[in-house]
């Protein structure tokens, strides 16, 4: 069976803090399959607290959907036996976002990686093991020498946040969930960074999904974009041309915010933004919208596929057919072509 | 009449436009490593004028952060300050007491750590965090409510958070409810490390807004360190480039940007992803060096496209090469 992972109409939802208070829906019946024969870069970018981790989490089994279900093989994966959860530890991987909370601050950060090194028996010897992490440290640009022997508090921001990076490199996986991955390093180790995960990519086939708030990066290495805003994905499809021609109003916004290497432009002062209504039922976007009309407060747009490979949710585009599930949309390279 | 630009809204120029609020001399951090002394700051020197926006950018491990910690005096042991002074609004603060430099830090200097959303304390609800910023200044009880409740929506956040618990709030929204206790009383520098890197680009434009704002009314200055060049670009002055613990490029950002003269500053630049055409992602060749055995002459020399003789052997001072730009190359014709 060719999908690794499938996501299945998934919500999730965090109850409130008080009585009445109505919590969060933090992922709202996103359905996403990951084909390990078509490896791609998929990017999901969106707004901050759309629900993106939350995917992230859900997609790793770290946290149960409220309702729907993810699928490893096609087997549930809250009722895995430990045999096939032991694959699914090793076949899916994660890069954190929060690259302090990982660390144990008694343990140097060795730990992080001769621990799976010896869980999953990746290394024969102590030379072997040696060697692995030494090439695993040095393709995200650190000096082992440097690294090895330290504590997590002894480390900057951004080399902890590379250890994160070799560590799921080490262990060779099919999925690399990559939750801002390189948020804290300068540009220069970035391209090195995601030029490795693009090889990565491209060589061995391993599925990437990077999430990320830096669209230039996504643009650069990915072949799909997700767009999220509140709990949904908005906009779907190739990430060039999404990039390019941004359909949904929310993702022309975050295409327009983005601040530029160039003094000329005016960024902080452009103006603010329109406030509309919003509609118990309505479309999330419509009260930020500058094109929303009483359509668009009475009824929420499913995602409809405008071409081949882009779904966009908005009523603007009438003429799409609803789609149940984003693979539709999305590339990927042939393993095949790649492997032969 | 200059045609507007992204300054605008920096137009209310402080009113001496010269008046220093924060001077770094000479700085210099070293960290006691089993192996070898780490030095993570050497010998950094620059000032900032009042309601100045000045960038720190550079390569990740090369000491902005510690930098700014030193500036503050937060260095913690193995680390230590081991060379020069601070001074804030004309008074020396490199030997202030304990206490004095208690108080200056958030009413005079505030900062917004690195990470600073992951150290929230997760059993106390926002609000509590703020009040007791609140009160560890001396602000009556009476006062915290009313604060809180202005001081939220400053930072684009629902005055309800208040009653949230950090783990109730995506990454973005604890960022801004530290960005809110950093601005609480009304600094005046402000030192942000990265405090949008975990934000969209939406709501890291009202953040920065915010930022701008608070600074203008204050007439606070801002260090703001990030990797971001498209946000530098867009929102400092001046930018300083640090490699290797010292300070290798300061100059006004349209010169850097369009000018870059330290081969590590241009290396950068041209690592700038583009949002017109895909290529492949290169980064600089090389590692960034050892910091407790850095390479003989200028330390970017291993990695350096323009490298000659002179680089291996003598390390290039930092020198004024044009008017506010400062660079440490030996290939920049110093100033006569
Ligand atoms: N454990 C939790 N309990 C309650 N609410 C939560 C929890 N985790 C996340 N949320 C809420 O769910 C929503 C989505 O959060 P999530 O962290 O997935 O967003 P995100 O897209 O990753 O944001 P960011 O870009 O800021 O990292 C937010 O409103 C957040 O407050
Ligand atoms: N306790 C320590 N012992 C030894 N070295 C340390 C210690 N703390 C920090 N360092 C080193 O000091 C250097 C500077 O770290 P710093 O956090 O200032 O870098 P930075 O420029 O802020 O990087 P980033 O952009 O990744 O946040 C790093 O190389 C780091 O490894
Ligand atoms: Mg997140
Ligand atoms: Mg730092």
């Amino acid at each position: 069976m060719s999908v690794l992972l499938q996501a299945e109409h998934v919500s999730k939802h965090f109850p409130g803090a008080g009585f009445g208070s109505p919590g969060t829906v933090a992922l709202d019946a996103v359905s996403l399959g990951i084909d390990s024969a078509r490896p791609a870069i998929t990017a999901v970018v969106g707004e901050s607290g759309s629900g993106k981790t939350t995917l992230a989490r859900v997609l790793l089994g770290l946290i149960a959907p409220t309702s729907g279900r993810v699928l490893y093989h096609g087997q549930d994966l809250t009722t895995l036996d430990s045999e096939t959860r032991r694959n699914f530890r090793r076949d899916v991987q994660a890069i954190f976002q929060d690259p302090y909370e990982v660390y144990n601050p008694f343990y140097r950060v060795d730990h992080v990686l001769t621990t799976p090194v010896r869980k999953f028996r990746l290394a024969q010897s102590k030379a072997a093991e040696r060697d692995l992490i030494a090439i695993a440290l040095r393709s995200v640009g650190l000096r082992p020498e440097e690294i090895l022997g330290r504590y997590p508090h002894q480390l900057s921001g951004g080399q902890r946040q590379r250890i994160m990076v070799a560590r799921a490199v080490l262990m060779r996986p099919k999925l690399i969930v990559a939750d801002e991955p390189v948020s804290m390093v300068d540009a220069s180790l970035r391209a090195t960074i995601l030029g490795s995960l693009a090889k990565l990519n491209q060589e061995m086939g391993i599925s990437i999904i990077y999430i990320t708030h830096d669209l230039a990066t996504a643009y650069q290495v990915s072949h799909n974009l997700l767009v999220m805003y509140r709990a949904a994905v908005v906009e779907a499809g190739d990430a060039e041309r999404i990039v390019q021609a941004p359909q949904h109003p929310y993702t022309q916004l975050l295409i327009s915010a983005i601040p530029q290497a160039d003094t000329n432009r005016v960024w902080l002062d452009s103006n603010r933004e329109a406030a509309g209504t919003a509609g118990p039922a309505g479309c999330r976007f419509a009260p930020r919208c500058p094109r929303a009309d009483a359509t668009c407060i009475a009824a929420a747009p499913p995602l409809l596929k405008v071409a081949p490979d882009r779904a966009v949710a908005c009523f603007r585009y009438p003429d799409g057919a609803v789609l149940s599930e984003l693979a539709e949309v999305l590339t990927g390279h042939d393993k095949a072509a790649v492997e032969g | 009449m200059m045609a507007p630009t992204r300054r605008e809204d920096h137009a209310t120029q402080p009113q001496s436009p010269s008046a220093e609020v924060l001077r770094v001399q000479g700085l210099r951090v070293a960290f006691d490593h089993p192996l070898g002394l780490v030095r993570a700051v050497d010998d950094i020197a620059f000032s900032l004028r009042a309601g100045e926006r000045l960038g720190l950018a550079g390569e990740s491990g090369s000491g902005k952060s510690t930098m700014a910690l030193a500036i503050l005096r937060m260095i913690k042991p193995p680390g230590r300050i081991d060379g020069g002074r601070v001074f804030f609004d004309g008074q020396d603060i490199t030997d202030l007491g304990i206490e004095e430099m208690r108080r200056l830090r958030l009413a005079g200097i505030a900062m917004v750590p690195q990470g600073s959303m992951n150290s929230l304390n997760p059993v106390l609800r926002i609000g509590e965090q703020i009040a007791d910023a609140l009160r560890d200044h001396d602000v009556p009880g009476a006062e915290h409510a009313a604060r809180i409740a202005e001081l939220l929506p400053q930072v684009g956040l629902k005055p309800e958070i208040a009653r949230a618990y950090p783990h109730e709030l995506s990454g973005g929204m604890k960022q801004r409810a530290c960005i809110a206790i950093a601005i609480c009383l009304k600094p005046k520098v402000i030192i942000a490390d990265e405090p949008t890197s975990a934000l969209d680009v939406v709501v890291q434009r009202q953040v920065m807004q915010t930022l701008a704002e608070v600074q203008r009314n204050l007439g606070a200055a801002v260090i703001l360190v990030g990797h971001d060049m498209g946000l530098m670009a867009q929102f400092v002055d001046r930018l300083g480039v640090m490699y290797a613990g010292r300070l290798v490029e300061l100059a006004p950002i349209a010169d850097i940007i369009t000018r870059p003269r330290h081969p590590y500053t241009k290396a950068l630049i041209s690592s700038l992803p583009s949002l017109e055409r895909r290529a492949p992602m290169l980064g600089i060749p090389g590692l960034a060096p050892l910091l407790r055995d850095l390479p003989t002459g200028c330390a970017f020399h291993p990695r350096c496209a323009e490298v000659f003789d002179r680089c291996r052997g003598a390390k290039p001072e930092v020198r004024q090469v044009a008017d506010e730009v400062w660079v440490a190359c030996h290939l920049v014709e110093a100033l006569p």
